[in-house]
């Protein structure tokens, strides 16, 4: 069975208002196609859960250009000054994390968990308004989950089923995003039959790939 | 030998052969050029490598093989490449051997700020308060003195990275030991006197009866 739809079928299932988690790290490992196609039919009022907006231009700074952010949930924007204008006029409300933390908050929506205890941040401006927990003697902080309607992640190789892997740096927050949306939209490099990656190097099983973003076609 | 070169170049005597080491953006960076021959380390880039190593050249890069700054790198052979909660895994878990980062403040506690100027500058601590949290050993590799105001004060104005007590300050006048009984003076660089440091800085200095001078890796 195959996962595959068209790149404008993908992003109409997105509504405006969606919470989309998108993988990537300053561009790298984001799905791109899927961005600009959002940009393309002009989906607004996002909130984004992801790691940073790269720059303008680049990755989640094509969303940003196109003011279709509405919220952003991120542990770094200095690279992209676009966000941080927006920022400081009102336009976009941002929160954010540090990115041990941002990433077992997703982690800990997509596994089940209550939240998270960690040590980061106790003491600081992040703890403001957030319980803080014993464990032996040691504080943490309850950090809480984080989950999204969609997940826009960005694979090396998919087969027609969906099962994952990823190349290098770009495989960041993609895993983790996989495991705690609603529904999950990868867009991969490679599409490969079924059966072509071994079982072993599958990093996201295909069960929880929702849909697989076809192949640009570039002969044929 | 500007004074960037300098702080990078007393930081690389700091680390040790199979350390597992991560070097922040902008000056710590330039700790890597510096290893004494014969210590062999691991660079993680909390992006996702431990391995990383320099950009090959330009035309040969790999799109997927970046540092946390998006820029491209090269990775040595026995590199390792893993998801987000891996490397900060690796980094809170106790893995990770040393941090190199740069400073905004540093009080007398040894708490560093280096994240965010309210109503100035708000990039947002990234990977910051994780690795200062989570090191094992954290150096802070920063100029002396901002513009002249000193950066080593009393109590830190801008917000803590971390309430953690940080364990070395490397500055281009001198080197400080942050301890339970206050910032203890070192190393002071050459030419430079221990009048010169305690009056560069905004915190009281213990100074020991002997105060080495600077070595500086070759």
């Amino acid at each position: 069975m195959s996962k595959a739809i068209s790149l404008p079928q993908a992003v109409e299932m997105i509504p405006d208002g969606a919470t989309l988690m998108i993988g990537g790290f300053m561009g790298c490992g984001t799905p791109s196609r899927v961005i600009q196609e959002l940009v393309r039919q002009g989906r607004k009022d996002l909130t984004v859960i992801a790691n940073d907006t790269a720059r303008p231009g680049v990755g989640i700074g094509r969303l940003i250009d196109a003011r279709l952010v509405r919220r952003l949930v991120a542990t770094h924007i200095g690279t992209n000054p676009e966000t941080q204008r927006q920022m400081i006029a009102g336009e976009i409300d941002v929160e954010l994390c540090p990115q041990g933390t941002f990433a077992e908050r997703i982690r800990a929506a997509g596994f089940g968990l209550g939240g998270v205890l960690t040590p980061t941040g106790v003491g600081t401006s992040v703890a403001e308004g957030k319980r803080t927990v014993e464990v032996n003697g040691n504080t943490f902080l309850l950090e809480e989950p984080i989950k999204a309607d969609f997940a826009l992640v960005a694979a090396h190789r998919a087969d027609w089923q969906g099962n994952l892997t990823y190349s290098l740096t770009a495989r960041n927050f993609n895993p983790v995003i996989a495991m705690a949306a609603g529904t999950v939209i990868a867009e991969a490099a490679e599409i490969v039959p079924t059966g072509a990656i071994p079982p072993d190097e599958v990093v996201t099983p295909h069960v929880l790939v929702d849909h697989l973003v076809e192949k640009e076609a570039f002969n044929g | 030998m500007d004074e960037k070169e300098m702080i990078a170049r007393r930081v690389a005597l700091e680390l040790r052969d199979g350390n597992l080491v991560n070097l922040g953006i902008g000056l710590p960076t330039l700790v890597a050029k510096y290893l004494p021959v014969g210590v062999q380390v691991s660079f993680q880039s909390e992006n996702g490598i431990i391995g990383m190593a320099a950009a090959p050249e330009h035309g040969l890069e790999n799109d997927t093989l970046t540092n946390a700054g998006g820029g491209f790198i090269g990775a040595v052979a026995g590199a390792a490449s893993f998801d987000s909660c891996m490397s900060f895994g690796l980094i809170r878990g106790g893995h990770l051997d040393v941090t190199v980062l740069g400073g905004l403040q540093v009080d007398e506690t040894g708490q560093l700020a280096n994240w965010m100027v309210p109503g100035k500058m708000v990039p947002g601590m990234g990977g910051a308060m994780d690795l200062v949290s989570g090191a094992r050993r954290v150096i802070v590799a920063m100029t002396h003195t901002a513009k002249g105001e000193p950066k080593i004060l009393k109590r830190c104005t801008l917000p803590l990275t971390s309430v953690r007590r940080i364990d070395l300050i490397v500055t281009e006048l001198a080197v400080i030991e942050p301890t339970e009984e206050g910032l203890v003076l070192r190393e002071t660089a050459p030419g430079v006197t221990t009048e010169q440091v305690i009056a560069a800085t905004a915190a009281e200095l213990i100074v020991p009866a002997s105060v080495s001078e600077m070595p500086i890796a070759a």
